[in-house]
């Protein structure tokens, strides 16, 4: 029992850093309608980025965490103008291409700029140690990734919930012809809501990092997170947040109970499984379309 | 369709014939000429890459049918390909049989598999579809490598014996390109007749218009379906000469990775046409391959350049050129040859 709860505590931890990752599909999902797959490669850069920052140019660590989500914000802003401007409206297979083309560009950076597979040496700033809670141990960077991953996804829904550009955001996502009658420029929100999602995935990077290291696997993390915002539904932030802590316990419990291996694709099978029983996710928008 | 200029169809069997004209017949006789002079005249390495290029024609041609015939987006082509290149090992290895037993067993053991993960394209379409073969392919790749690790020997290469025919085994690079090559010219032969056939029909209906399709009688699921199962024939057939071809191959030849290339090749050479998925392979393979070649001009110019940085150059090439695709000519090189197919019909009128 208490390998139990181990379990459920460090995949609560897990959970809540895939959720961040999560945030970034579900933002960009529902304001644009693109479902991002380079979101994970996003998360590779930031990642790297954030290790270079801090140990080769020897930056204290926050000017480093500040500088490495700025400039990935930066990126995910200009990502918008080309090439996904161009592609609003078109088929569901050439904006998936379109942003893993994007992803495999991503990569070809990290590759050239890092070395092929490279692995980097990661900047610890969470405090190493262990709690304890009766005969359960947590690591307490488990624990302190758990907590600010939660506050930074709750000050991302206060953002989203009460400032001038969260509501512009959730406007656009109800439409767009609508928006831009109000005097609302629609690409611009589009690029805001880019970078917003860089910066949370990056923001999720840095915290994985801390928990499992920083290497070319921060790509397939940022993938697994797709798992979770599917099972919470991809249209709802707090579903993802809620999708993503269930995979991240299960995850861990299939790895403890099961074997290791099967943690890595987890995910995808939670994934299959919500897509064919609830494909619109315990808390998404139900948009009935039977054929 | 438009006819050359000067030609008319009298009979009905004109109006059927996939070769029509006098150029179509020389065409065809000029392409098996070649076909046969080929690899007489090619050096050992330039077959090795045509020889992979016919492999990967035969599995986009596959994925044509499910994406571009049938509009279902699968993302897990090149897992389905692992699925037909473990079992034809698996079969030969394990039972003797022989290699024409396994090769179309293995297409029908990932047809079952590929009806399997098309299941779902029966209740979601678009991007959850896309989503769903995106996770079968983790899932088969595991399924390969962990539980079933003591059949598959995990990460460890299969080792396949060549194909034999009687007296004669494919074992060099000549010997194997006219199988191969005789393989992807049945293969696109059957999917260019299955494109006209009632089945293709259904599937370009369901593809441009699935309410309206079921309207008309057509059954949805069954269409879905079948899609997914001869796409998963055609990665299987891929499959299993990819194995006796390599004779030693691990799951990483059948990466996520592959499956982009294979949706992105099909891109490039255009959907739902026949000549899109050997334009766009044949595009993509010549790409790498000048890429490739000016590797060491590159590096011997700018020396400062690693070789990581080198090596991530057919990445920034590759992304590129399926961008600028999708933003300038979503249509491919296919549509690109219609207009020129068009101009030459009429020709010396213009229009």
């Amino acid at each position: 029992m208490t390998f139990f709860f181990q379990a459920v505590l460090s995949g609560l931890s897990a959970g809540a850093v895939y959720g961040l990752a999560a945030l970034g599909f579900v933002l960009i999902y529902k304001t644009t309608g693109i479902l991002n797959l380079a979101q994970g490669s996003i998360i590779l850069l930031g990642g790297y980025l954030f290790s270079s920052l801090a140990l080769q140019l020897g930056l204290p660590i926050w000017l480093a965490i500040l500088l490495s989500i700025l400039i990935m914000g930066a990126l995910g802003y200009s990502v918008e103008r080309f090439p996904l401007r161009p592609m609003l409206g078109q088929p569901h297979l050439a904006i998936i291409m379109v942003t893993l083309a994007l992803a495999i560009f991503l990569n070809a950076i990290v590759t050239s700029v890092w070395g092929e597979f490279a692995i980097m040496a990661t900047p610890y700033f969470l405090p190493a140690g262990t709690i304890e809670i009766g005969e359960v141990v947590i690591t307490l960077n488990l624990f302190w990734s758990f907590i600010i991953a939660g506050a930074i996804a709750g000050a991302f829904v206060l953002f989203f919930q009460f400032s001038k550009i969260g509501l512009n955001m959730r406007a656009t996502a109800e439409g767009h012809e609508i928006v831009r009658s109000m005097g609302i420029s629609v690409s611009a929100i589009i690029a805001v809501t880019w970078a917003a999602a860089s910066i949370i995935g990056t923001s999720g990077g840095i915290l994985t990092g801390q928990i499992r290291g920083i290497d070319y696997g921060l790509a397939d993390y940022g993938l697994k997170a797709i798992g979770g915002a599917i099972l919470g539904g991809i249209d709802s932030i707090h579903g993802a947040i809620i999708g993503c802590l269930i995979v991240g316990v299960l995850e861990t419990l299939a790895g403890g109970y099961i074997g290791h291996g099967i943690k890595e694709v987890f995910p995808y099978i939670i994934l299959v499984f919500a897509i064919v029983i609830k494909p619109y996710g315990l808390f998404g928008l139900e948009r009935i379309e039977r054929v | 369709m438009a006819l050359p200029s000067g030609t008319f169809n009298t009979r009905y069997e004109q109006a059927f014939a996939i070769f029509r004209t006098k150029t179509h017949w020389a065409m065809l006789v000029g392409l098996f000429l070649l076909l046969a002079i080929l690899p007489l005249v090619l050096s050992s390495y330039l077959l090795t890459v045509i020889n992979i290029m016919l492999i990967v024609i035969i599995a986009v041609q596959g994925l044509n049918i499910v994406i571009g015939y049938c509009g279902q987006i699968n993302f897990g082509h090149a897992a389905f390909m692992a699925v037909g290149a473990y079992s034809s090992a698996l079969l030969m290895n394990h039972f003797g049989l022989s290699f024409w037993l396994c090769l179309p067993l293995a297409g029908i053991i990932t047809a079952i598999i590929g009806i399997l993960f098309g299941l779902p394209s029966v209740r979601v379409k678009g991007l959850y579809l896309a989503l769903v073969t995106l996770a079968a392919q983790f899932i088969i790749i595991y399924v390969i490598e962990t539980p079933l690790q003591w059949l598959t020997g995990g990460q460890w290469a299969l080792r396949t014996p060549a194909p034999k025919l009687w007296a004669v085994t494919f074992d060099t690079q000549v010997e194997l390109f006219y199988l191969i090559a005789g393989f992807t010219v049945l293969m696109t032969f059957l999917a260019k007749n299955l494109a006209r056939t009632r089945i293709g029909r259904n599937f370009v209906a369901v593809r441009d218009n699935d309410i309206a399709a079921e309207v008309m009688g057509i059954n949805i699921v069954r269409t879905k379906v079948l899609a997914f199962a001869i796409a998963s024939f055609y990665a299987g057939v891929a499959g299993s000469l990819w194995a006796h071809y390599q004779q030693a191959f691990t799951t990483t030849d059948f990466s996520l990775m592959q499956s982009i290339w294979f949706v992105g090749m099909l891109i490039v050479g255009g959907m739902g046409t026949i000549v899109g998925p050997i334009l766009g392979t044949m595009f993509i393979t010549l790409l790498d391959q000048l890429v490739l070649m000016f590797t060491p001009a590159m590096a011997a110019t700018f020396p400062m350049l690693t070789v990581a940085q080198i090596s991530s150059i057919a990445m920034f090439v590759f992304a590129l050129v399926i961008i600028v695709f999708l933003v300038w000519e979503p249509r491919g090189l296919a549509h690109r040859w219609e207009i020129f197919k068009t101009s030459y019909r009429l020709w010396p009128f213009a229009y």
